[in-house]
C-alpha cells in the first residue's frame, strides 16, 4: 500500500506491522450459503427426478422397442397397440407450421418496437406484448373453442378448401377442431415469446456497430440488413428456437382444439394429436403398457424441449459475446426468461 | 458537387480514385464546412450554444475545451448525426460547398456519405472480414465498386494498415488489435471517399505508437480530405492541426491557426485553458 509519496521501503525490518489479511469466520456468510445453495439443488434435484421417474413409469420402452414404437402409426389402447408416430407428426408438424407462421410477424414486431416505433410507444406497446404471454392458456383453448373453431368450421376453412382445395392439405370435410386450428393458437402463443426475446436481442446490438453504419450513409434498413441483423442473428435463431420449444409443450389450449384423434392426415382440417395433448387426455385412464407408453412420450417431449432450450440459449450467449469489444446499449437484464 | 437531396442522382456518386483529392475547385479558398448559430440540442437543454466557425477546405481542425462542453455534439452536428439520438434536435444553419445541410429538402444520409466519421472507440463491423469492413460503406450504398481487392488495398495502404493485415484480409474485424480497428475505421470511412471526415477522439483508445501512427495518417489525408478532430491533447492539436477551435460551455470561445492560439490566445478563457489553469 506504498504510494508513490511514501518513501518508506516496505521491506525495511521494524517498519509498521504488516497488514493482516486473516479469513475471519462469518456465521451470516455461511448460513446464508448454505441456504441458497440448498435452492439451487433443489432445481437440479427436482429435474434430475422427473427423468428418472419419467424413465422408470416407461418400463424402458425406448429400450425394450424403440424404433418400432417411434415408427408405429396405431395406438389403439384397447387392443394393446402403442405406436407414437401420430404424435410425433402432430407435435411436430403443429409447432414447426406455427412458428413458421408466427416468425415473421413475431420479428416484425421486434424490429417495429427497437426500430421503428416512436419512443412514446415502444414501453405500452411491448409490454402489451409481453402481456400475450402471460394470458393462461386456457384462456386462448377457450377462445379458440368458442370463436375460433366455429370460424373455421363454417367460414375459415371452407374458403380455404375453394381457393387452395387443389393442394392435398387443404382437402377433405371442414371440421373446425382440427391441425389448422391448433397451429394458429400455437402460433399466437408463441408470439410473444419470439418477439420478446428477439426484441432484447435487437435492442442489445451495440449502439457503437448502428451508429458506424449510419455515418457511412446507411438508410435504417439499410444499417439494419448490413450490421444489425448479422450481428443479432444467433440471438434472433434463439429466440426462434425457444418458441418452438413453447410450441411443442402447449398443451392446454392445444387439447380443447385440436380433436384428439391418433390420426395421421393429409389434411390439415383433421383432427389430430400431439405427445402433450394425449398424454393430458389420457393419463387418468391408463395402466400397465398404456402408462409406459404415455410416460415414454412424456420423456420424448421432455428431451425435446430440454434440447432446444439449450440451443437456445447456446445462441443467445453467442450473441451477447459476438462483439464483446463493444459494450451493449444499455445494462440489460438477461437474455432469457 | 454532387447533389444532396433526396432524388436519386442517376449515376450514383462514383467512387473512382482514393487518390484524387475530391474538391472540384483545387484552389478554392472558400471554407468547405461552416457553421453560422448552431445550436444543438438534448431534449430542452441547449448544448450549443449559437456556433458559428469555419472548416477550412483541406486544412486539420482541432476542437478543444473540457470535457462536457460539446465537442462531440459540434462534430455530431457537421454530419447530421446529432439527430440520431431520440430527442436530440439542431437549429441554425451549418453549409457544405455553400449547401445548407439543414435545409428541407436535403437527405441526412447523403450528407453523411460526403462527411465522413470517425467515433472515439474503434467500432469495426465485428461480423465482417477485414475486407468487407473497408468495403461495408460502398455495400450499404449499392455503389458500384470496380476493383474490389484494389480498393481494399489502396484505403489500407492509405491507413498504413497493408502490410500488417494484408495476410488477414478474411479475419473478423473485431480480431484486430484496438490501434489497427481504429485505422481500419478509417480506411471505411475514406473508402467512401467523404470530402470532410469528423474524428471524435480517435486516439483516446490507443497507445503512443498507435496514436502516432494515426496523427501521421491525419496530416497525410489533410492533402485530399477536410478535417476535424477533437481532442483532449493539447500537445496533439498542436502536432497535427492547421487551426484550433476551443469550446467552452457550448459556445465557441476562439478560432484561430493553431499556433496562433497556443502561442498567443485573444481571449482570456482559452489562455486558461490551454495554460491548465481549469478544464
Ligand atoms: N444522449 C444525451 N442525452 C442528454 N444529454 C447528453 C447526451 N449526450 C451528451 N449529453 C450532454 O451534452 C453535453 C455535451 O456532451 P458532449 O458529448 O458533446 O461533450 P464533449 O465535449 O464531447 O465531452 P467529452 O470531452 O467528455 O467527450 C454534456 O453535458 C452531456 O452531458
Ligand atoms: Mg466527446
Amino acid at each position: 500500500m506504498a504510494t508513490a509519496s511514501s518513501n518508506d521501503d516496505p521491506a525495511a525490518p521494524g517498519a509498521e506491522a504488516a497488514p493482516r489479511f486473516d479469513r475471519e469466520v462469518n456465521v451470516g456468510d455461511i448460513v446464508f450459503r448454505a441456504v441458497t445453495a440448498f435452492a439451487g439443488v433443489l432445481v437440479i434435484l427436482a429435474l434430475a427426478l422427473v427423468v428418472v421417474d419419467l424413465g422408470a413409469a416407461s418400463g424402458r420402452t425406448l429400450v425394450r422397442d424403440g424404433a418400432s414404437f417411434l415408427g408405429a402409426r396405431a395406438w389403439d389402447p384397447v387392443h394393446g397397440l402403442f405406436g407414437a408416430l401420430p404424435f410425433l407428426y402432430g407435435s411436430v408438424v403443429t409447432s414447426i407450421a406455427a412458428v413458421v407462421g408466427a416468425v415473421p410477424i413475431a420479428f416484425g414486431i421486434a424490429v417495429y418496437l427497437t426500430e421503428y416505433a416512436p419512443l412514446w410507444l415502444r414501453g405500452p406497446l411491448g409490454f402489451l406484448v409481453e402481456l400475450l404471454a402471460a394470458v393462461p392458456s386456457v384462456v386462448y383453448g377457450f377462445w379458440g373453442v368458442l370463436v375460433l373453431v366455429p370460424w373455421l368450421r363454417t367460414t375459415g376453412e371452407p374458403a380455404l378448401a375453394s381457393a387452395l382445395g387443389f393442394l392435398p392439405i387443404f382437402q377433405g370435410p371442414p371440421v373446425g377442431n382440427g391441425m389448422l386450428a391448433a397451429v394458429l393458437i400455437i402460433g399466437l402463443m408463441v408470439l410473444p415469446t419470439i418477439s420478446s426475446v428477439s426484441r432484447e436481442v435487437l435492442s442489445a446490438v451495440p449502439l457503437a456497430l448502428r451508429e458506424g453504419a449510419q455515418a457511412l450513409g446507411a438508410t435504417r434498413s439499410e444499417m439494419l440488413r448490413a450490421v444489425v441483423f448479422p450481428y443479432a442473428r444467433s440471438g434472433l435463431a434463439g429466440a426462434v428456437l425457444l418458441g418452438t420449444g413453447r410450441a411443442l409443450g402447449e398443451t392446454m389450449a392445444v387439447t380443447m382444439v385440436i380433436g384428439n384423434r391418433p390420426t395421421i392426415a393429409a389434411s390439415a382440417f383433421a383432427p389430430a394429436s400431439t405427445m402433450a395433448t394425449v398424454i393430458a387426455n389420457q393419463y387418468d385412464e391408463a395402466s400397465g403398457a398404456h402408462l409406459e407408453a404415455l410416460a415414454t412420450l412424456g420423456l420424448l417431449l421432455l428431451a425435446l424441449t430440454v434440447a432446444l432450450n439449450v440451443a437456445a440459449r447456446l445462441l443467445a450467449v453467442r450473441t451477447r459475446t459476438a462483439g464483446s469489444a463493444l459494450p451493449p446499449r444499455a445494462p440489460r437484464a438477461s437474455l432469457l426468461p | 458537387m454532387p447533389p444532396l437531396d433526396r432524388s436519386p442522382s442517376p449515376d450514383g456518386a462514383s467512387p473512382t480514385s482514393v487518390n484524387e483529392p475530391r474538391d472540384d475547385a483545387r484552389g478554392n479558398d472558400a471554407p468547405k464546412m461552416r457553421a453560422e448559430g448552431l445550436r444543438a440540442f438534448f431534449g430542452t437543454t441547449e448544448i450549443l450554444k449559437g456556433v458559428s466557425l469555419d472548416l477550412a477546405r483541406r486544412q486539420v481542425t482541432s476542437v478543444i475545451g473540457p470535457s462536457g462542453c460539446g465537442k462531440s455534439t459540434l462534430v455530431r452536428c457537421l454530419n447530421r448525426m446529432h439527430e440520431v439520438v431520440a430527442g436530440a434536435s439542431v437549429r441554425g444553419r451549418v453549409t457544405l460547398d455553400g449547401r445548407d445541410i439543414y435545409a428541407r429538402d436535403v437527405d441526412p444520409v447523403l450528407v453523411r456519405r460526403r462527411v465522413g466519421m470517425v467515433f472515439q472507440r474503434p467500432n469495426p463491423f465485428p461480423t465482417m472480414s477485414v475486407r468487407e469492413n473497408v468495403l461495408a460503406g460502398l455495400r450499404i450504398n449499392g455503389l458500384p465498386i470496380d476493383d474490389p481487392e484494389a480498393l481494399v488495398e489502396k484505403c489500407l495502404r492509405n491507413v498504413f494498415l497493408w502490410d500488417e493485415v494484408k495476410d488477414a484480409l478474411a479475419r473478423l474485424g473485431g480480431t484486430l488489435s484496438t490501434g489497427q480497428q481504429q485505422r481500419l475505421c478509417i480506411a471505411r470511412c475514406i473508402a467512401l471517399e467523404p470530402e470532410v471526415i469528423l474524428m471524435d477522439e480517435p486516439c483516446s483508445a490507443l497507445d503512443p505508437v498507435a496514436t502516432a501512427k494515426i496523427e501521421e495518417l491525419i496530416q497525410e489525408l489533410s492533402e485530399r480530405f477536410t478535417i476535424a478532430i477533437v481532442t483532449h491533447s493539447m500537445q496533439q492539436a498542436a502536432r497535427v492541426s492547421d487551426f484550433t477551435a476551443f469550446i467552452y460551455q457550448g459556445e465557441l470561445v476562439e478560432l484561430a491557426t493553431t499556433d496562433d492560439l497556443f502561442t498567443n490566445p485573444k481571449n482570456r478563457r482559452t489562455e486558461d485553458y490551454i495554460t491548465g489553469r481549469f478544464g
